[in-house]
């Protein structure tokens, strides 16, 4: 019971993480229609700037752990959605209206390089920082386990949910959130009606990428180790979150992201750690086998 | 030419030098967190370290690159209206394409395949390179059926690769098989594991299938790691034994007739090296003739008819995923005949072989060549292979220079370099003459 509790906990931190960066798949694939397999190294990049940024820090001599957390977050924030832009500028834009497979391979060729160039600028070892934010409340002791709520999940939990509210009110009802939902409708006739089709889908691709680095930065706080490596797995399980939740939609992005972070808690606790990876990509291929468009999307219709 | 023709005024360079500012200044803002800045380990804690002349030498490279594509990209187009204007007075003929010239160099190629260990029969470093060579091609031409014909993208092919070198480990380990009567079995085996992948997915969208492999790939390399009673967990399968020339080993002479022996030759240990060589060129020769067979088949051209258009396939009567599922099937089982000559020539195998970065290799070699190109294949392998051997500072930037290359080859020519897709059937006009 008590540890259920415990994975409870655990799981819905870890499916924020999941749920945060699944969003940047689901956005990039309404509007563009391609999955952007570069944005699980976006989420690694950030990380490697929160490390750069909290050492930093430290050294100034900066010990108040709410100023630290917020310039680091800004600064991953605003350094990641240059990346973001720069992905889809150099790698996604010249091929609109390419064939297919082209954007495909040239997003798998960005995450290549992506991996590498970090392999190589920040190195190939993994990356421990001093803890940021230790302890946690003890909620309550059974059979002498204890459910142990750490402060650094509190943090995940808040953030995620004020961003989502945020996130929702700005493409709900913000003269951009109007466009960008517009892109996802119909690019041609939105260009016509005189809306810079571009800019909107470059500013997608920021938002995507800024969300991924708030993820980063709290994987980075919640584990204190980064290492290069870090986001090809938490990528493809943020894809399987967005496509669990029905691929495109917002909400459905955050609710796959939630679902598996609890599967995952719960199968390492119960079943087997080493198989977890295994479960996940499993769910991936069953939702896609008998429900592709997710749980909250719309049945997608291919037309000529 | 009566499309109307939006002629770009040519930018001015003052023009090109703000936009080569404003480049420049997304390159600082790129580079500050990744070349500016670095952390280092000093025993156990971490320090951040700086590079600023490298930082200040990257956003001056992308100053003067882009000031530069910029001004070839202008000449460029003004060269191609100019052209396209004297194009219209003349309407002079293309000229032919060069397949003649890349048949050519195809059998020249194949010569130099043949002749290579009788030349270096000595030299065991070059025919175990080319060993390497030919595996990479071998695997670029397995999955060149997925990728390049039938446009399906596979990014876990190493996980066929790896079942079939894992059933040849196993089947020749625990149940005493040669590598001739595991082949087969283990070529069905990546096949069969194709099938049951591809049955779900294949009838999505490309995308998904990507992903689908991808994680696919990485089941396979958790299960080989963690299933140590079956595989051997990350220690792999040891002593597998190696091919044997119709039954006569190379060893060393003994009591039992060995190759060295039998045929009255001194014994010497690059006579393995120079059969295993001959015998993945055998293979590889062979994966290219069926493979190219295949392609003037029905369901070869359906693969490529699929690549084009799908709905116009599907309108056109033809079984998206039948079809799609055996271009699957038998790119896997290629890989999976890789994959025992792999485990037969390493005589070792473990997870560490069989990672996402081997994906990324054969894929990179596809794309790098020309997908569908069997010639481009052979080329972009041997640059792979070759690159590293040059030293070790190729080595780490390899990756780096594929992942970029990949991205801007799609951008330049989507069919790769040496892409020559030739029309399947030519219109004829009557009175042709031919």
């Amino acid at each position: 019971m008590a540890l259920a509790l415990q994975q409870l906990i655990n799981g819905l931190t870890l499916g924020a993480v999941y749920g945060l960066i699944a969003i940047g798949y689901t956005m990039v694939y309404g509007i563009i229609g391609m999955i952007n397999f570069a944005h699980g190294d976006i989420y690694m990049v950030s990380a490697f700037i929160a490390v750069t940024a909290f050492t930093l820090l430290a050294g100034f001599g900066i010990s108040s752990i709410p100023l630290a957390l917020l310039l680091v977050l800004l600064v991953a924030v605003l350094f990641t959605s240059v990346y973001g832009w720069t992905v889809e500028r150099i790698a996604y834009r010249p091929l609109r209206g390419s064939t297919r497979l082209a954007p495909l391979i040239s997003a798998i060729g960005m995450s290549i390089f992506l991996q590498n160039m970090v392999q190589l600028t920040q190195g190939a070892r993994v990356k421990p920082i001093s803890p940021v934010l230790v302890g946690g409340i003890d909620l309550l002791t059974i059979d002498g386990f204890t459910v142990r709520l750490a402060y650094t999940q509190i943090l995940i939990v808040i953030v995620t949910i004020a961003l989502m509210a945020a996130f929702t009110w700005l493409i709900g009802s913000t003269s951009f959130g109007r466009q960008q939902r517009s892109c996802e409708q119909d690019r041609t006739m939105t260009a016509l009606l005189g809306i810079n089709v571009d800019r909107t889908i470059s500013l997608t691709f920021m938002l995507g990428a800024a969300l991924a680095a708030v993820a980063g930065v709290m994987v980075t706080v919640y584990y204190g180790v980064v290492d290069f490596f870090i986001g090809f797995v938490a990528g493809i399980k943020a894809f399987t979150a967005a496509v669990l939740g029905g691929i495109g939609s917002l909400p459905g992005a955050m609710l796959g992201g939630l679902l598996i972070g609890l599967i995952e808690a719960f199968w390492a606790a119960y079943l087997s750690a080493e198989y977890k990876d295994v479960a996940t990509f499993s769910i991936l291929i069953l939702v896609l086998m008998f429900r592709p468009s997710g749980l909250l999307g719309r049945p997608e219709v291919e037309k000529v | 030419m009566n499309t109307l023709v939006i002629a770009r005024q040519p930018t001015s360079p003052a023009e090109r030098l703000r936009d080569a500012a404003a480049t420049a200044l997304i390159a600082l803002l790129l580079g500050i967190p990744m070349i500016g800045l670095t952390t280092v380990d000093q025993g156990g804690v971490l320090r951040v370290a700086s590079r600023w002349p490298a930082l200040l030498a990257f956003v001056a490279a992308c100053f003067a690159g882009r000031l530069l594509l910029r001004y070839a990209s202008d000449l460029l187009r003004a060269r191609r209206l100019a052209r396209e204007t004297a194009a219209e007075a003349t309407t002079g003929a293309r000229p032919a394409a060069g397949g003649a010239l890349l048949t050519g160099i195809g059998w020249a190629a194949l010569a130099v395949a043949l002749l290579l260990p009788i030349v270096f029969s000595d030299n065991r470093y070059v025919v175990d390179t080319a060993t390497t060579v030919l595996i990479y091609v071998m695997l670029g031409w397995g999955l060149n059926v997925v990728v390049g014909l039938a446009g399906l993208l596979d990014l876990g092919y190493v996980a066929f690769y790896a079942v079939g070198a894992y059933t040849y480990g196993l089947l020749s380990t625990q149940l005493g098989w040669g590598f001739w009567q595991a082949l087969p079995v283990a070529g069905a085996m990546a096949a069969a594991f194709g099938i049951i992948l591809g049955w779900p997915t294949l009838r999505l969208r490309g995308d998904y299938l990507a992903i689908v492999t991808l994680g696919f790939g990485e089941i396979i390399r958790v299960i080989l790691v963690n299933w140590t009673e079956m595989s051997g967990g990350p220690n792999g399968i040891t002593s597998i034994p190696r091919p044997s020339f119709f039954g006569l080993p190379f060893k060393p002479p003994g009591d039992a007739p060995t190759f060295a022996s039998f045929f009255g030759l001194d014994y010497s240990p690059n006579q393995r090296l120079i059969f295993l060589y001959y015998l993945i060129l055998g293979l590889a020769l062979l994966t290219n003739l069926f493979v190219s067979r295949m392609r003037r088949l029905p369901a070869g051209r359906a693969w490529e008819a699929m690549r084009e258009d799908e709905i116009a396939c599907k309108a056109m009567g033809i079984n998206a995923r039948n079809v799609k599922l055996s271009a699957f099937a038998i790119g896997a089982m290629l890989g999976g005949f890789a994959g025992v000559f792999f485990a037969a020539r390493q005589g070792f195998i473990s997870p560490e072989s069989f990672t996402f970065n081997e994906s990324a290799i054969i894929l990179a070699i596809v794309v790098l060549g020309g997908m569908g190109s069997q010639l481009g294949v052979v080329l972009a392998s041997l640059v792979l292979v070759l690159l590293p051997e040059l030293g070790r500072d190729f080595a780490e930037y390899r990756m780096l220079l594929f992942g970029a290359a990949m991205i801007l080859i799609m951008i330049w020519k989507p069919g790769g370099i040496l892409a020559h897709r030739e029309p399947t059937l030519r219109h004829r006009r009557p009175g042709d003459g031919r």
